[in-house]
């Protein structure tokens, strides 16, 4: 726990590390907000880890000052979640962590480019995660064959193209590291000085302690400029050299962005995708959508082509079930779901999340549009709860919205199909036999071949075509 | 008892509201109708029933008697719930409930003798209150600050055994040594019904009825190693395997602290007297999850747990202590105020805790010095001490 440098009646509340070796956790939802007075011990939020959602306790009596983070944020270990004011409350023992803290914070407010913190690893947040990537082993091979210097001194032996400042860049980042010994390395990070940038002049190329210093005092002879400022002169390049890095921006690959990328290449390398698309004259759909709208009994209710084409997708699904079923690797079975749990892909501020409607199936038109709305409008507010998001079955994505007519949507992992409806555009049609200006809509259908051959699956996009196309052909398939 | 269906196997049948009749006490033979009978002394609803055989074991516990058992029993649940707490708040890396286990751990705690010597697997906190462990050296482990908490000899008890059942091999030997002291201390080994699968246990067995050794083997049967539910590998009640290496074994309520008490000290007799070993299954549960990294959820049905709440230990007793009209608001209030103060300590204990210096970790290696270590540990400080020089030259 953080003493605040300005205030030291605020306590600041890092997340812990509530299982073992997890390195973030979701918060699922805050029992108390900005003002609370919390005692000791009180529950202040649900935490769901990769192992548990657990409840935790508040660390301090009295005033919950800051929430540092929304409920539904993916949270990183260590990082602040809530802010105490703990003036009212009984004085505590202060943690024996907290002179480190307050050394760490210090060398971060230097211009450290990666100040080395010392934090204590045994309790609660686990060890700090080294940001310079994987540890590095030195090659045995390298220095039993006696090369004098370290590798950045060899690089300008390597062949022209190795030399763009680009590429030289990546293979810096490949490079073994220079060969010292941590007190030195510990030495180089706190002075800022990139062991790279130095030749050593120790036994076996070694760095010494007196390199590092000699770098800190400029003096030339033992400092070796990096091969990224040095090679600009010497190969002509279009733009001015900068730093890399200096045009682009790195943001941690976290959050829903990581779960979905995640998903996305489970999905994409485990099931075998097959697309089907079907362009049809939707008007009928857009007829009967006005008329409803028009109605009493839909007053109040948000109905859209969605909430059509949900419908149909429910029907189409009862004469074609296989698209409502899941592929069961390790117990190599495969799952026939009763229900249509109808999953439903939303662009939210955390990202893409496809929250879906239990038992969908058994919902009238209008249920199904209140389902859709409240849905919807808790996954844009980020209040989506985990429970939501999980038991999907099918789904549908509506690239509509964006003014889209076609793709080739991936599947929700686990699930046989998924369905994109595209833009209802005003387009030239075939109609009665001459050209009309029709409501013209594509659908793409993607299904997991493994569970779903193209009999079926063209016979429930053929049957999602045909009830949009007229909707009272709904009579002769239920 | 009502079970779920996720369970196979009569093992965990308990039959625990079903006061035994007669002794619950199996002799080495062959297994005989009765034999999987609890013994128990008071139910689930806090009704005393008398019992022929055991009732002259705890004779002796009045009312203050029970009231000062139900008072250990209501701090070292607070004293759980306090160090989950700290875990959460990231004070402790992790924590081994016992909730639900109360009565099993101070009935039999508090039937020992300060010269016995317990070992035990990680979740027996509360026998270690009962020891008289100083609060915060339960912590020190749970908090990465020391390999182990406290020193054996100051309250014979070892430091809690993370192995699964080695700890049962320790007692045997320990108690194999009373035999040579010609002493009259006992060993106790605590460990639960997953530990009963591991082949040190059943060697411990082995071991501790042929040399007839004073050892009793506690086994919490809490129904559940980790997520496997104590069905899957008892396929009859783990009492019964006892008299197959030929030891007397009992199946006592371990919800009910007297009865706890009593079956316990009847061992301890027994061991004492050169009656050799016994072994207890106290039937329980866990009421909380594995660890604090463990989620029961996933694999426990929720009716289970309200089952077993139902049979809490805790309250079985305070209705026992309400119908005897030992429950008033000022005995109530003062128990409350002693958990209170002994949470407090816990937690000052644990924060205030300093950390363990780097060469700390030679401490304890060898009882005696070693010549080996000690280059070792010179080494390391030296290492150590090549950091330190680094900002005096530094700009820092």
């Amino acid at each position: 726990m953080t003493t605040s440098r300005t205030n030291t009646r605020i306590r600041e509340f890092r997340l812990p590390d509530l299982g073992e070796g997890l390195t973030e956790s979701e918060i699922v939802q805050w029992h108390v907000a900005e003002g609370d007075t919390v005692e000791l011990n009180q529950i202040i939020a649900d935490v769901e880890t990769a192992k548990a959602v657990v409840e935790l306790p508040s660390p301090y009596a009295g005033v919950v000052v800051r929430l540092h983070e929304a409920a539904g944020t993916v949270v990183d270990v260590g990082a602040p979640i809530v802010s105490f004011d703990v003036e009212a409350g009984p004085d505590l023992p202060t943690a024996p962590s907290a002179p480190d803290q307050a050394v760490s914070e210090e060398e971060a407010a230097r211009d450290e480019p990666a100040p080395a913190k010392r934090e204590p690893n045994l309790v609660g947040y686990g060890a700090a995660v080294e940001k310079g990537g994987r540890p590095q082993r030195r090659s045995r091979g390298l220095s039993a064959a006696g090369t004098p210097q370290p590798a950045a001194a060899a690089l300008p032996a390597a062949s022209p193209a190795a030399a763009a400042p680009s590429v030289a860049a990546g293979t810096a980042q490949h490079r073994e590291r220079p060969r010292s010994t941590p007190p030195v390395r510990k030495l180089a990070r706190d002075l800022g000085i990139p062991l790279d940038s130095l030749t050593g002049t120790g036994p076996g190329a070694l760095i010494t302690r007196a390199d590092v210093l000699a770098a800190l005092a400029g003096a030339p002879s033992s400092v070796a400029p990096t091969v990224v400022q040095d090679r600009p002169e010497a190969l002509p390049s279009p733009t001015p050299p900068t730093q890399p890095g200096a045009r682009e921006t790195r943001t941690p690959i976290r959050g829903v962005r990581k779960h979905t990328a995640a998903a996305m290449v489970a999905s994409a390398f485990t099931a075998p995708h097959a697309t089907e698309f079907l362009t049809i004259d939707v008007t009928p759909t857009m007829e009967l959508l006005a008329e409803l709208k028009a109605s009493r009994a839909f007053e109040g209710t948000r109905i859209t082509p969605l909430t059509v084409v949900a419908k149909a997708v429910c029907i189409a699904i009862a004469r074609n079930p296989s698209l409502n079923s899941s592929w069961d690797e390790p117990a190599q079975e495969i799952v026939q779901y009763a229900d249509v749990n109808l999953g439903i892909a939303a662009a939210t501020p955390r990202g893409l999340l496809v929250p879906n409607i239990k038992a969908a199936q058994a919902l009238t038109l209008k249920g199904l549009a209140q389902a859709l709305g409240s849905l919807t409008e808790t996954a844009r507010a980020g209040r989506t709860a985990p429970a939501d998001l999980a038991g999907g079955t099918v789904s549908i994505t509506n690239i509509g919205v964006f003014g889209i007519d076609a793709g080739t949507p991936i599947l929700n992992p686990g699930e046989a199909a998924i369905l994109a409806m595209g833009a209802v555009r005003s387009m030239p049609w075939e109609y009665r036999g001459e050209i009309a200006l029709r409501s013209v809509m594509t659908l793409s259908l993607s299904f997991d071949h493994r569970l779903v051959d193209g009999e079926q699956g063209s016979r429930f996009l053929a049957d999602v075509g045909t009830i949009l196309r007229n909707p009272a052909m709904v009579l002769t398939m239920v | 008892m009502a079970q779920d269906g996720t369970r196979p196997g009569p093992g965990s049948t308990g039959g625990i509201d079903d006061a035994g009749p007669a002794t619950g006490t199996v002799l080495p033979g062959p297994a005989r109708p009765g034999a999987d009978d609890l013994v128990q002394l008071i139910d689930s609803h806090g009704v005393r029933h008398p019992h022929a055989h055991y009732d002259a074991l705890v004779a002796d516990i009045d009312g203050p008697a029970l009231q000062k058992l139900y008072e250990d029993m209501v701090v070292v649940r607070r004293i759980d719930a306090e160090a989950t707490a700290l875990q959460r708040q990231g004070e402790l890396a992790l924590w081994p409930p016992l909730l639900g286990q109360e009565a099993a751990q101070i009935g039999s705690g508090r039937a020992l003798r300060s010269d016995d010597f317990v070992f035990s697997s990680y979740r027996e906190n509360a026998v270690a209150y009962c020891r008289g462990v100083d609060l915060s050296d339960i912590l020190r482990v749970w908090r990465g600050n020391a390999s182990s908490g406290w020193d054996p000899y100051t309250i014979n008890m070892a430091t809690p055994q993370v192995i699964i059942g080695a700890q049962t091999l320790h007692a045997t030997g320990y108690a194999m040594g009373i035999i040579n002291d010609g002493d009259d201390a006992v060993a106790v080994a605590y460990f639960g019904d997953g530990a009963t699968s591991q082949g040190d246990v059943n060697e411990s067995m082995v071991f501790a009825a042929s040399y007839q050794a004073p050892v009793i083997f506690f086994c919490q049967n809490n129904h559940w190693a980790i997520s496997e539910p104590v069905g899957l590998q008892a396929h009859v009640p783990i009492a019964r395997r006892a008299p197959g290496f030929g030891i007397p074994s009992v199946r006592v309520d371990g919800n009910d602290v007297l009865a706890c008490l009593a079956v316990t000290r009847e061992a301890l007799a027994r061991a004492r007297s050169g009656g050799g070993p016994t072994f207890i299954e106290a039937v329980t549960y866990r009421m909380g999850p594995h660890t604090t990294a463990d989620d029961p959820t996933r694999y426990r049905d929720a009716n289970e747990l309200e089952d077993w709440a139902a049979r809490d230990p805790l309250a079985r007793l305070a209705a026992l202590l309400d119908s005897l009209g030992l429950l008033e608001a000022e005995y109530t209030d003062s128990v409350k105020a002693t958990a209170d103060a002994v949470a407090a300590e816990l937690r000052q204990g644990c924060l205030s805790m300093p950390e363990p210096a780097p060469s700390d970790v030679f401490k304890h290696v060898y009882s005696t010095p070693n010549s080996w270590l000690d280059r070792q540990q010179d080494h390391y400080e030296r290492y150590l001490a090549s950091f330190a020089q680094a900002p005096q030259e530094g700009p820092r």
